[in-house]
């Protein structure tokens, strides 16, 4: 078991050398890649969910209008929209870290016998 | 593990008990005492038994502060999506949400899009890394790098702050919901439900916790398909037929109150888009951050993503608790129409001036007993009981964890506490906060508590958020900054909730509240952003030479794992 000692409970961690493979450029490339994708993909939830708040607070008459013939209005498939966004926005974070920054990263492990 | 036993146990609740319904957390308002409903108790008390079993099996297994915190990490991401869902959705989403549809339709799903749009960025943003970085607590994770004492100091501050009013609000409502259904004194609810989850609690720990919570979950979203399939097949399963029948039941309802034939035809097409529950923009956006970033910022979830054993897991388990959640919404949702069509046009189920009997809560209750019966009443009931206790119990293990591990092991012994002390610790904490719950439970029988969830999404958003991501992604960031941006945005964001209308006009009964929007996030969090920002950058002490230099080594750990504290403890 991993002592808290990682965590610096004992207070200063002084610059803990990094493993060499900290330093490897394609270690840092997938790094990078990774948290642009993760930003990029908060930035889209961000979007659509104060897109549709914004849309509330000032133009909430695109939302009452009707789709069709019915009663049915626009904004009840915008509103089950952004619950079904969040849904398949977390699918395809999962989706492309396991398959793709996954097996990168633990390639990279054993180059290194980490 | 005891996966498979209680795995069965699982599958058997709901074989026997079928569909589950749910219960609110937030329910607001007086009951009225109901005479004592047998079937509902009777179902009740096999969910106790079998989750005071449970409890038993895991009892057994706790003997480390990694197992009762934790589980010991051995908990699957599948396992864990449910539990989170678990602890997430509580009665007041369920009876809440669905009686804000029932009363003003559209407007409920704005609540709903809130509460679920917080996990994708969980996901994005720091699961994986809380996984990486943390042990049993977030502070572990926002002190990684910093000074221990004061940035576990604020942390434990902060959950204990969110874990109370968010416990109040569950307790009262739990009172006002079993006086209600079963027809039980409101003290004798309060007591039940803070002696049962500290059983769960105290003897079960986090395993306990974890399978109670899973088991509600199931219930819950069996219960709350099969009324909405019910609804959706009384109109042949076409929704735009059960939107039609609902609007017809408004302008009905409209026209019975005197309305002219145009404004009744307006008013039942009124449910159809947002109304009046947003009133200005300001309010909006406020409430919209609230729940988006309070969600990424509650200890009792964030806990949650301990008990997995790596990043990987704790990945697939917010993919899992994102889609049960959204699912769940989605059924809230016709629940709520549903209920319009069947409960608001039938006078079995209102008073003598036209409300819903029992209060405006009740309407996925009313609904249950108009598709189901008694029968099904009952067992809806006893789901939204086992739903409270599920919330509570996660409640509770946080900040028996925040006590222990972050004030006690931290702080007072210097990181140097033995295990058993550390546990022991843990383990006196739970009564107490039990006691505390029953105590303001019953204090607050008659006052509105509406505001206390929102003020606990508030206090997240505005302290752990700001301080967990800067902490985790600003290079510059430190011990100073995070304390002091933290501690401004509690403090700001509790301050302007206390002088919102919701605290300073409903519960103190002054004029006109000095500040006017219904939520302070939009102004609470920039500011602790900032002042995270700004205090890191002008310190100059030896304390953030220190933490700025930390930051290479913490980064790598959060992005790989490596190093990471191992799964299991056994």
């Amino acid at each position: 078991m991993v002592d808290l000692d990682q965590a610096g409970a004992e207070g200063a961690p002084a610059a803990k050398p990094v493993p060499e493979l900290a330093r490897d450029e394609r270690y840092a490339r997938l790094v990078q890649r990774r948290s642009r994708f993760a930003w990029s993909l908060t930035a889209v939830m961000l979007a659509i969910y104060f897109g549709y708040i914004l849309l509330i607070a000032f133009r909430r008459d695109i939302l009452a209008r009707p789709i069709g013939e019915g009663v049915t209005t626009l904004g009840i498939p915008v509103g089950l929209g952004v619950i079904l966004s969040g849904i398949v926005l977390t699918a395809i974070y999962v989706i492309r870290a396991n398959r793709v920054y996954d097996p990168e990263l633990d390639s990279l492990r054993k180059e290194h016998g980490l | 593990m005891m996966r498979f036993p209680a795995t069965r146990l699982a599958l058997m609740l709901i074989l026997f008990m079928v569909p589950a319904g749910l219960l609110a957390d937030a329910l607001t308002g007086q009951t009225e005492q109901q005479a004592t409903n047998w079937p509902a108790i009777s179902m009740f008390a096999i969910f106790v038994a079998a989750t005071l079993w449970i409890t038993r099996r895991a009892a057994q297994r706790v003997h480390s502060a990694s197992d009762f915190y934790t589980a010991g990490g051995g908990i699957s991401g599948f396992q864990n999506g449910l539990a989170i869902a678990g602890d997430y959705m509580s009665a007041a989403s369920f009876l809440g949400i669905s009686a804000q549809i029932f009363a003003s339709g559209y407007d409920g799903l704005i609540y709903s899009t809130g509460f679920l749009v917080g996990w994708p960025i969980i996901l994005f943003l720091l699961a994986e890394r809380l996984r990486n970085l943390g042990r049993y607590t977030f502070a572990d994770v926002a002190s990684f790098r910093f000074a221990q004492a004061p940035v576990r100091v604020f942390a434990a501050i902060s959950t204990l702050a969110v874990v109370i009013f968010y416990l109040i609000a569950q307790m009262v409502g739990a009172g006002q919901l079993i006086k209600l259904l079963f027809g039980l004194d409101y003290v004798y609810a309060v007591v039940i439900v803070g002696v049962l989850m500290t059983c769960y609690v105290l003897f079960g720990g986090m395993i306990a916790t974890t399978w109670v919570q899973i088991i509600k979950a199931v219930l819950l979203l069996g219960c709350a398909t099969f009324m909405a399939i019910a609804v959706l097949a009384s109109f042949g399963f076409s929704p735009e037929a059960m939107f039609a029948r609902a609007v017809e039941v408004k302008a009905g309802l409209a026209a019975d109150g005197g309305a002219s034939p145009e404004d009744a035809a307006s008013a039942g097409l009124s449910i159809m888009g947002p109304g009046g529950f947003i009133k200005d923009p300001i309010s909006a956006i406020s409430f919209g951050l609230a729940l988006m970033f309070g969600t990424a910022g509650l200890p009792h979830i964030l806990m949650r993503f301990f008990t997995v054993p790596d990043a990987k897991e704790a990945r697939k388990s917010v993919l899992w608790a994102t889609g049960w959640i959204g699912y769940f919404y989605i059924l809230t949702f016709v629940i709520g129409f549903g209920a319009i069509t069947m409960v608001a046009s039938d006078s079995s189920f209102l008073a003598a001036d036209g409300s819903l009997r029992g209060g405006s809560n009740m309407a996925a209750i009313h609904l249950a007993s108009a598709i189901g019966g008694d029968f099904f009443l009952g067992f809806v009931s006893a789901v939204a009981f086992a739903t409270i206790l599920a919330v509570v119990a996660g409640l509770t293990l946080s900040g028996a964890s925040a006590v222990s591990h972050d004030i006690y092991a931290s702080i007072v012994k210097s990181g140097k506490a033995d295990p058993v002390g550390e546990l022991k610790v843990s383990r006196r904490t739970v009564p107490v906060l039990a006691a505390l719950a029953i105590i303001l439970g019953i204090a607050f029988e008659k006052q509105n508590v509406a505001f206390m969830v929102s003020l606990a999404f508030s206090i997240a958003a505005s302290g752990n958020f700001p301080v967990l991501l800067m902490s985790v992604f600003w290079r510059g960031c430190t011990t100073r900054g995070v304390v002091a941006g933290g501690a401004i945005g509690v403090s700001t964001a509790v301050l302007l909730t206390i002088l919102s209308p919701a605290i300073w006009e409903s519960v103190m009964g002054n004029a006109s509240a000095p500040f006017p929007y219904s939520s302070p996030t939009l102004f609470s969090m920039p500011l602790a952003f900032l002042t995270i920002w700004l205090v890191s950058l002008f310190d100059r002490s030896g304390r953030a030479a220190v933490d700025k230099s930390g930051y290479d080594a913490q980064r790598f750990r959060a992005e790989t794992g490596i190093g990471a504290t191992g799964a299991s403890a056994h």
